[in-house]
């Protein structure tokens, strides 16, 4: 019986194997989605057994045994997913592996799984959900529980997710490079997503559930090895990185939102503040800017403030400004008309965010109210300010982020 | 985002349910086996839950000891919920889709009954980067 520390080590090499076996089998027997149960299978059966029996001398081999083995008896039979599964972790003991379908490794297989995965077609949730499961080398269950959804669901969120790509006739073949090109933004978009959904529900349960910013940062850390001259690809990483340093100090122990002006910078992560900083020069220097770069400057020169007071808020502005022509949103003019207040006053961030009331994309959001009840507070205007508050407080979907806004308005009301 | 979809209907709707024939009774019943098996196939469900009825509800509040104090008095217009879905999609348009459907469910002479069904986003732990 092994210890259950060994299960760490074992869940993490079966998750960089997994897409290296699917692309082997989804190769040799054509047909991406068949291959996807089968090696979801595989693992299943790898995390009942190796915990157990001990890790096998040639762990990708034996998975790509397992998935084979279930390729065949999926085309001879039709019994249930769940007795399939009990049979494998049965039968895989007495597996010995093959050397030649053991060498038939591509290493651009993880990439065209990647693209697939994050492909245009695909809704954003069935994208995430996919591209984790068939490329993240995830279980279903994993899945499930880190988007606190039933297993169920996110069973049949992946099938539609692979029913659209056969719907759509996309091939086992690495996209051209215009063709990569032109689809980067899809599969860096996918990434961008789970790294915010894990960063997102990091307040709260955070021991409970799959760690999703770091299952990002690990498959954009591979899509970087893949695509290591790819300025993009880094800058995303860096955005991350230099985003995730923050993490553990955004929230108290009540699980209270705290302001970054109001964190404590001394438990701030170093190494990934100095590795993202390094990528993302590296990234520059390159001459291009995307959205991701930017963003990760951004949050570069917050990282790099000892003090809050000591942020260099014109380099912020400037640098929101150059966003607002690379990759204009309502949510950049948002976060602009917040450096600006602070360059140039809130007077002027008030003024800025005028132009927001009539765009439809902001309709009803809550940062918007949130934002101009901080400006409004800042100009001395606290009836306006608690109006905004609670109207912000009103439409916001997260409690504690309620909470913050909520203990805003009445802290100037009982002023 | 996960939303809440709630059917709620008078005292008077829940004792005129009752009251439905057989052949009425079952296509409101295949109805929502069957939207519930849509909602599972496309993999948006979380959860739902029917509920008791109006005559067993119970409103209670804390006593001077903290002992439960109930009440089962209810004036005639309140409305109780009678059973909810929580779906969990990409937008709040998918929710009301879904939301229309559930209202679809066939009522008296198997005719759509029309029910009210109130969409309210489920609120979580979320604060993302607002990027």
């Amino acid at each position: 019986m092994a210890e259950p520390t060994c299960d760490i080590p074992i869940e993490h090499r079966l998750r960089e194997l997994a897409p290296q076996v699917l692309g082997v089998i989804a190769r040799r027997f054509g047909d991406f989605a068949l291959a996807e149960d089968a090696v979801q299978e595989a693992l299943i059966a790898a995390f009942t057994q190796w915990p157990r029996e001990g890790v096998p001398g040639n762990p990708r081999g034996w998975l790509i045994q397992v998935a084979c083995r279930r390729m065949t008896d999926q085309a001879r039979s039709d019994i249930a997913r769940r007795e399939r599964e009990a049979a494998v972790a049965r039968e895989a003991a007495t597996i010995t592996p093959t050397v030649d379908i053991e060498s038939d490794m591509d290493p651009d297989d993880t990439l065209i799984l990647l693209f697939m995965c994050c492909h245009p077609a695909l809704s954003p949730s069935s994208a995430i959900a996919l591209t984790l499961r068939a490329v993240g080398g995830l279980t279903t269950a994993e899945i499930a529980n880190a988007f606190l959804v039933p297993e169920a669901t996110m069973a049949q969120r992946i099938s539609r997710a692979k029913q659209g790509i056969q719907n759509s006739g996309v091939r086992f073949r690495l996209p051209s490079v215009e063709e990569r090109a032109q689809r980067l933004p899809a599969v860096l978009h996918v990434l961008y997503l789970i790294f915010n959904e894990g960063y997102a529900s990091s307040i709260g349960d955070r021991l409970q559930r799959l760690d999703l910013a770091r299952e990002a940062i690990r498959l954009t850390r591979n899509t970087k090895v893949l695509l290591p001259d790819s300025p993009e690809v880094a800058g995303l990483l860096a955005l991350m990185l230099l985003t995730d340093a923050r993490r553990t100090t955004r929230t108290g122990p009540d699980e209270e939102l705290i302001p970054l002006d109001k964190q404590d910078r001394t438990l701030w992560d170093r190494a990934e503040i100095s590795e993202g900083i390094e990528l993302l020069t590296a990234a520059l220097s390159k001459g291009s800017v995307d959205l991701y770069q930017l963003q990760a400057a951004i949050a570069a020169v917050h990282d790099e403030a000892v003090r809050a007071e000591d942020t260099d808020w014109p380099q912020i502005l400037a640098l929101y400004e150059l966003l607002r022509r690379v990759s204009p949103s309502p949510m950049v003019t948002l976060n602009h008309a917040i450096a600006a207040a602070m360059v140039h006053g809130p007077a002027q961030g008030l003024e800025l965010l005028k132009a927001l009331d009539t765009d439809p994309r902001l309709a009803g959001h809550y940062r918007l109210d949130a934002v101009r009840a901080h400006l409004l507070e800042r100009i001395g205007d606290y009836e306006a300010a608690i109006k905004h508050y609670r109207i912000a407080a009103a439409r916001t979907t997260s409690i504690p982020e309620r909470n913050y806004l909520m203990t805003h308005a009445a802290r100037l009301a009982g002023h | 985002m996960k939303y809440i979809l709630m059917m709620t209907g008078k005292k008077s709707d829940f004792e005129g349910y009752a009251k439905w024939s057989k052949q009425d009774l079952q296509a409101n019943v295949a109805f929502m086996r069957a939207f519930s098996k849509e909602l599972k196939d496309s993999g948006a469900f979380v959860s739902t839950e029917g509920l008791g009825w109006p005559s067993e509800a119970k409103l209670v509040r804390a006593g001077k000891n903290g002992e439960p104090v109930t009440d089962g008095v209810f004036p005639e217009s309140k409305e109780f919920l009678a059973g909810y879905w929580i779906i969990d999609v990409d937008s709040p348009e998918q929710a009301y889709k879904i939301a229309a459907r559930a209202s679809q469910a066939p009522g008296l002479g198997g005719k759509p009954a029309n029910m009210p069904i109130e969409v309210r986003p489920v609120l979580g732990s979320h604060a993302d980067l607002g990027l």
